[in-house]
């Protein structure tokens, strides 16, 4: 049957179980848009291309499927940058499909185009621009593979507007053919041998465990390790919730604002277990002094970061969850010893804490947060302080229920990607959990949420600041606040003008009756808590220090 | 250390940008990189002489590796290897010093290849080493003009940098069987 470019993209969506995308139309992505009108395909309009970005990254975050983005040529393609190398940094699946001028328009400064397969390609796992309506279907096939399988990624698709209205003759080509793309899957058995041997050896083992454990599903082989050897397992950012967070067994999070205990253990340990972890510089601080008496080995199914930032003495290249179940097998039960008193002894003597003063204090909206929704509702946040609290003070009991932009640090991440969760977990509670100046960079979102009433629950502890910019300006730059102060917006009422609840909280005592308001409608609310404006985030590794050279 | 690679690249566009936007993001220095179709149109093959020590060159080959349109990677120093890169001198040639400079030539096993009224056109292949002493010896009669392609390399007796349809990419190379 004849078909036209852009009705092959649709079949080739819902030949993948592709039922959402998040998008914005435009000129060059007209066709694609008149096939979307009435495909089986739910479509969710964001207020800006970086919202879709996000959305799709969230929505991939929390579903393990991956997300899909649209955006005509030009500004709408180069408007999802941002959101696409954000995807890159943390490995997450995402295929985003941008429109482009026509084939004889391209090379020739065109009305909206951008060379967008030429931006993104050092942040895409892989890019395409599909020249000939006859590769379109192969070529969106591979994309959705090589975005799923192995190390995940974002690619992008573009597709110029001639290809999209081209007529075919469109037949399903087969399996994907790609002689250059292998990704490693079960590792080798003697590197498995080896990491088994050393972890019956070692006396002082620790878990360093991070988003490849949640992005492999691999939780419950981590959970099975540890306890089995009665190993402390300390998480990055991204790992949080790979390993429950009210686990005796857990030392919470390491790094620039983790545990003293985690950073302790590692510091202290004899063993490093990495698993799904890419040894970066806010986990790391001081390279030489990081877990300097140990042995390491590394579980990852990227033989590229195996000794890309540290030397690893036991690389184990697969998929984490085939690994360690592959370790797991072989292991003889270590019984109790005086490094787990010790690693007990330091979390009773280094507890995470803040002190009150009568005015709202952030740590603490976040631990009523985590009372309220018993550690159950799915956590996005934005970047900056209000997420390194996030990341404290919320017990995450499960994989992908905290969503945050890790390797690239991306301000306004948190409220679209809330979206994206929100749409792919349609009956549970989901917090973006933002800061005043994260918020105000996606906020035309709130028209989204509205738009299709996605009762997300934003709480934006509000400091007045550029929080964690005025921290290290606090503490680097002698106090001279440069252009941190914000003069913001009433939040509450900026909710309100877009439809929805807006909750302004200014004491403390008014912390639980909002949340309870908040929780009790099934509406977006935005709650604006006006907090302790120079509040820090502590314990903090000063940048370049050893990871056990903590502040506060 | 310098080390020689052979790589063999799906023949798409773009290919030779993402190899060459790898080396310069990750700050990999490339001391020349030469590239062509193989006699499988589809198919082009790189040789890229890279400067680094073990870490960085296990870096380099990890990180190419990753690229999709990267099909193999043959790190060829070690072996017996062919090499050959071809420079084009134009050389100052004034009749009288025509004959000094055909000499030179001469040495070099060079050809020339153009004449002009005041210059001569030189083409000589071989290894690095000898084009940059070529290149030393036309110095004092003053060079308007040089180019050179790069080095491309082969290994030596049957081993080869070749490619069968199913094999994963690996490091190093294939005997025939």
């Amino acid at each position: 049957m004849k078909k036209t470019g852009a009705q092959v993209l649709v079949e080739s969506l819902l030949a993948q179980g592709v039922d959402t995308i998040f998008g914005y139309p435009g000129g060059a992505a007209l066709p694609i848009y008149d096939a979307l009108y009435d495909a089986d395909i739910k479509h969710y309009l964001t207020r800006h291309e970086q919202g879709a970005a996000h959305a799709a990254d969230g929505y991939a975050r929390a579903s393990g499927k991956p997300g899909v983005c649209l955006a005509t040529s030009g500004p709408g393609a180069t408007n999802l940058v941002t959101g696409i190398a954000n995807a890159y940094m943390d490995s997450i699946p995402m295929v985003a499909f941008t429109g482009q001028v026509a084939t004889s328009l391209l090379g020739k400064d065109s009305f909206q185009e951008a060379d967008i397969t030429g931006i993104t390609l050092p942040i895409t796992k892989h890019n395409y621009m599909v020249k000939d309506v006859e590769e379109l279907g192969q070529t969106i096939k591979e994309a959705f593979h090589i975005a799923t399988t192995g190390r995940p990624g974002p690619v992008l698709v573009d597709v110029p507007k001639d290809v999209s209205s081209a007529v075919t003759e469109y037949e399903d080509s087969g399996p994907v053919h790609l002689p250059g793309y292998s990704p490693a899957c079960k590792p080798d058995p003697q590197q498995v041998s080896r990491a088994v041997r050393a972890i019956e050896e070692a006396e002082r083992p620790v878990i360093y465990a991070g988003g490849g454990v949640v992005n492999s599903g691999a939780h419950g082989e981590l959970k099975a390790l540890a306890e089995k050897m009665l190993m402390p397992v300390a998480t990055t950012l991204m790992g949080l919730g790979g390993f429950p967070g009210d686990h005796p067994l857990s030392v919470g999070m390491l790094g620039m604002h983790g545990s003293k205990y985690a950073n302790y253990a590692i510091s202290e340990c004899d063993l490093l277990v990495a698993v799904g972890v890419r040894f970066d510089d806010r986990v790391t601080g001081k390279l030489e002094s990081f877990a300097p008496n140990a042995r390491v080995i590394h579980i990852d199914i990227d033989p590229a970061e195996i000794g890309k930032n540290v030397r690893v003495d036991i690389p184990v290249v697969g998929d984490v969850k085939i690994c360690l179940k592959e370790i797991l097998e072989k292991l003889e039960p270590r019984v109790q010893s005086a490094w787990n008193g010790t690693i007990n002894k330091w979390k009773k003597e280094y507890p995470l804490g803040y002190t009150e003063n009568g005015r709202i204090k952030p740590q603490q909206v976040i631990q009523e947060i985590c009372k309220i929704t018993q550690g159950k509702a799915r956590i996005a946040t934005e970047v900056g302080q209000h997420q390194m609290w996030a990341a404290q003070y919320y017990t995450f009991s499960r994989p992908r229920s905290f969503i945050s932009s890790g390797g690239l640090g991306t301000m306004g991440f948190g409220f679209p990607a809330a979206i994206g969760v929100q749409v792919a977990c349609p009956g549970e509670t989901v917090f973006d959990i933002a800061g005043d100046g994260s918020f105000q960079m996606n906020i035309q979102e709130l028209a989204t949420v509205v738009n299709y009433n996605l009762p997300v629950k934003v709480a934006i502890l509000n400091n007045g600041y550029l929080g964690m910019v005025r921290q290290w300006q606090e503490l680097f730059f002698n106090r001279r606040y440069s252009y941190t102060e914000m003069n913001n917006p009433e939040f509450s009422k900026v909710a309100e003008a877009y439809g929805a609840v807006g909750i302004k909280i200014t004491s403390p005592s008014d912390i639980r009756p909002a949340l309870e308001h908040a929780l009790s409608v099934d509406r977006p609310v935005v709650m604006d808590f006006i907090t302790d404006p120079e509040e820090n985030v502590l314990p903090m590794v000063p940048p370049g220090e050893a990871i056990n050279k903590m502040l506060g | 250390m310098r080390h020689t690679l052979a790589v063999l690249v799906e023949n798409n566009p773009g290919v030779l940008a993402r190899v060459a936007g790898l080396f310069s993001r990750r700050g990999f220095n490339i001391d020349s990189l030469a590239v062509g179709r193989t006699d499988n149109p589809t198919i082009s093959r790189m040789t890229i002489v890279v400067e680094g020590d073990a870490r960085v060159l296990e870096q380099v080959n990890k990180q190419l590796n990753k690229l999709v349109d990267v099909i193999k990677i043959s790190d060829i120093t070690a072996d017996e290897y062919v090499d050959r890169e071809l420079v084009l001198i134009k050389v100052n040639a004034d009749p009288a010093i025509r004959g000094e400079i055909m000499q030179v030539a001469d040495v070099f096993r060079a050809r020339i290849v153009d004449l002009g009224k005041k210059t001569l056109t030189l083409e000589c292949t071989g290894n690095d080493g000898k084009i940059n002493a070529f290149e030393e010896s036309l110095q004092p009669y003053g060079i308007k003009e040089l180019v050179r392609t790069g080095k491309i390399a082969m290994q030596r007796g049957s081993r080869y940098t070749g490619f069968s349809d199913g094999n994963p990419k690996v490091m190093g190379n294939r005997e025939e069987e």
